[in-house]
């Protein structure tokens, strides 16, 4: 019994850092159709927006959170702007872009600051763990799942409850009618990409304590965020949620019963598998194209 | 048969083809004689700047180049001056065997120092058997290769475990957990620790691989609580070490009670995963940064100075250093005419220098390295502590794994 509810609490675990790495990149694929392969670099950025701060400025994680929140979104919204926007309703060279931006990021990483694996401190707080239904969890992984929900939440009333979100919604239902009543799509869609990149800023910070950071580390959570998308269903945040927390039990479990090569083998296989027969994802929202 | 033109013109082409691979030979030992005469001794400096591994092969590119300049520094080698040619292989095994072909055939180099992965290494290894040129390998590795070729002077896993397995049973018990990364290093190195379980009475509770460059190990701590093993015995190795020390750590594991014994761990890794994640657990290795003799202050602090006073040392770096040294001895012992290939393979073979470890010497029989195991535990300070040190240097046995095969001179031999 110990031994399930174990396996539960890693499950939630391991789908929380799916969601945290996938909501960014969820609003952005979700709602503006843009494919951005530079996300996992937007983690990464943030992973070494942590270490600067705590090196350069002796910032805790915490503090550090929302001026990598912040400086990553700027980035973002720099990248919207000045190369993004150019490229509307081209699919494929938005593509290429945010890949090239992606390996531009990684060798400027490297270049400036070096290809050495980096130290983030975890906060001293949550470095020990607890005792939750008499098994023993990992105090900073239950603050990553506290975050995950936090951002969600966040998330979710941003888009249902704001005017931004409700112009946000129009844009995505029809971007010329919705201009046509007066909504500056290029801004929203600005402000869209330079919040989902802050997420993917945060996500790095938060998980840097717990993994390594190096130039590379965006690769590996760009492909988890992008199955956790497109099993999910793009367009719908609850689908994000469920498909990262489905994934996180089910690699989880296939990884404590068979070992780690077979979980992300057969999950893969799994996403495969459920494309074929529901394109649209486990929760497709249903839009007027 | 009749001759046709077309059938005439290809056999001619065939012809050309053939005399043009003859021709380069002459040449490379000529160019040899000529760089000589010109007062430079070229070499090939391959470790990747970029890529997964560039992480680690940044400290080993910065390891030989120091030992290079500190060699010119004291007047060369016969006078002439070492001169590196340095390519990055972008961490891609087929880059690195098109940049060995470039060091190799196109600069000349009469050796190159460099790999870090043994996917790297196997991927040049036809190059340079092809070109008969040398390969200078620093890296501990699965050993079960023999070739004429490469001079090994990292440690086989003889090296690194037939001192650390008994010791570990000795001190914590007789459960082991395998863990690796999931490719050939890991495997070989369980193979060989499994053999010295069964001798002295272990056994093994899981033997588990993960994917290279894997970062999420909750279920394999899982696992671990478990089975409950006494010692974890792990070969994994890059970013994973990094990830798997710190959630261990977090997840409240007690190094005391449940030790990772690592073949990988070094001051390099610790570094990054902090010293509160890597306090406790112990690694085997023939260097580490603390040990006390002389020459490894000097390597220290000529490194500190060199490239950082944050940089750490390890004992892959270590080896990149003194094989470079060994390097120059060898081209010592030879006639300036004589400065190729072969003949420094020859010339180091039985070599001996003062390396930071102790004094390592080239066994002739297999160009493996005699090393000084040692057995460390690591301190919250980011450091190692040693625990035990072999009172002797202990040969190389590439083949351990494999009862009746040996690496000699002439090739694998299988004796019966």
């Amino acid at each position: 019994m110990d031994q399930f509810i174990q396996q539960i609490f890693t499950g939630l675990s391991i789908g929380s850092i799916l969601l945290l790495v996938a909501l960014g990149l969820s609003i952005i694929y979700g709602s503006m159709g843009i494919i951005n392969l530079a996300h996992g670099e937007f983690v990464m950025l943030g992973a070494y927006g942590a270490w600067l701060m705590q090196t350069k400025f002796g910032l805790g994680l915490f503090a550090s959170l929302v001026p990598i929140f912040l400086l990553v979104a700027l980035f973002g919204w720099l990248i919207e702007r000045f190369v993004l926007s150019f490229l509307n309703n081209r699919p494929l060279d938005t593509i290429l872009a945010t890949w090239g931006v992606g390996i531009m990021l990684q060798q400027a990483v490297r270049l400036t600051v070096g290809g050495e694996l980096r130290y983030v401190k975890m906060p001293e707080l949550l470095s020990s763990s607890t005792e939750v239904l008499g098994v023993q969890v990992s105090l900073y992984r239950i603050f990553l799942l506290g975050m995950a929900v936090v951002l969600f939440a966040l998330t979710w009333l941003l888009m249902n409850r704001t005017t931004v979100g409700m112009k946000l919604r129009a844009i995505i239902q029809d971007r010329s009618i919705a201009a046509s009543f007066g909504v500056n799509s290029r801004r929203i869609y600005g402000l869209t990409f330079a919040y989902g990149a802050g997420l993917a800023g945060l996500a790095g910070a938060l998980v840097s304590p717990l993994k390594s950071v190096s130039p590379e580390m965006g690769t590996t959570y760009v492909i988890d965020a992008f199955m956790v998308v497109v099993l999910g269903g793009v367009q719908s945040l609850i689908g994000t949620v469920a498909s990262a927390f489905i994934l996180g039990e089910l690699s989880g479990a296939i990884a404590f019963l068979q070992n780690d090569t077979v979980a992300k083998a057969t999950v893969l296989l799994a996403i495969v598998v459920l494309i074929r027969f529901k394109p649209q994802g486990m929760f497709s929202a249903r839009v007027r194209a | 048969m009749t001759f046709t033109r077309r059938r005439l013109l290809k056999n001619a082409a065939g012809l050309g083809v053939l005399a043009g691979a003859g021709f380069p030979h002459i040449w490379i030992k000529n160019a040899d004689l000529a760089s000589a005469a010109a007062g430079e001794i070229k070499v090939g400096v391959l470790f990747s700047l970029t890529g997964t591994t560039a992480i680690i092969e940044e400290s080993l590119n910065k390891a030989t180049i120091m030992a290079i300049e500190e060699i010119n520094a004291a007047g060369g080698i016969k006078g002439m001056k070492v001169v590196p040619v340095v390519e990055d292989p972008a961490s891609d095994p087929a880059t690195f065997a098109e940049k060995a072909r470039k060091l190799v055939v196109g600069d000349k180099c009469v050796s190159v120092f460099g790999s870090y992965t043994s996917a790297s290494r196997k991927a040049v290894l036809p190059v340079f058997e092809r070109q008969n040129n040398l390969y200078w390998y620093p890296t501990l590795y699965e050993g079960r290769e023999c070739s004429k070729n490469v001079i090994y002077t990292g440690a086989v896993p003889n090296q690194q475990q037939d001192e650390f397995i008994p010791w570990l049973i000795n001190k914590f018990g007789k459960k082991f957990y395998l863990i690796g990364s999931n490719y050939i290093y890991p495997k070989e190195e369980n193979n060989y620790c499994k053999k010295l379980l069964q001798k002295h009475g272990g056994e093994v509770v899981a033997e588990e691989y993960v994917p290279l460059g894997h970062s999420e190990f909750s279920s394999v701590i899982n696992k671990f609580r478990s089975t409950q093993p006494n010692v974890i015995f792990s070969t994994v190795v890059g970013d994973s070490v990094v990830a798997l020390h710190r959630q261990y750590h977090a997840a409240g594991l007690d190094p005391a009670k449940m030790p990772m014994a690592s073949l990988t761990t070094s001051e390099n890794e610790i570094a990054a995963m902090g010293g509160e994640a890597a306090a406790g657990h112990f690694t085997s290795a023939p260097y580490f940064m603390v040990y006390e003799s002389p020459e490894n202050a000097k390597f220290v602090a000529a490194y500190k100075k060199r490239w950082g006073a944050d940089k750490v040392t390890h004992f892959v770096s270590e080896a990149c250093y003194f094989q470079v040294h060994l390097f120059k001895q060898a081209v010592e012992k030879l006639a300036v005419s004589d400065i190729t290939p072969p003949h420094i393979r020859d010339a180091v073979k039985g070599q001996e220098t003062l390396a930071p470890q102790g004094k390592v010497r080239i066994e002739p029989e297999n160009l493996h390295t005699w090393l000084w195991p040692k057995i460390a535990q690591a301190q919250s300070n980011g450091q190692f502590k040693i625990l035990v040190q072999a009172k002797n240097w202990l040969k190389p046995l590439p083949y351990a794994a494999y009862p009746g095969q040996v690496c000699t001179d002439k090739g694998l031999v299988v004796k019966s």
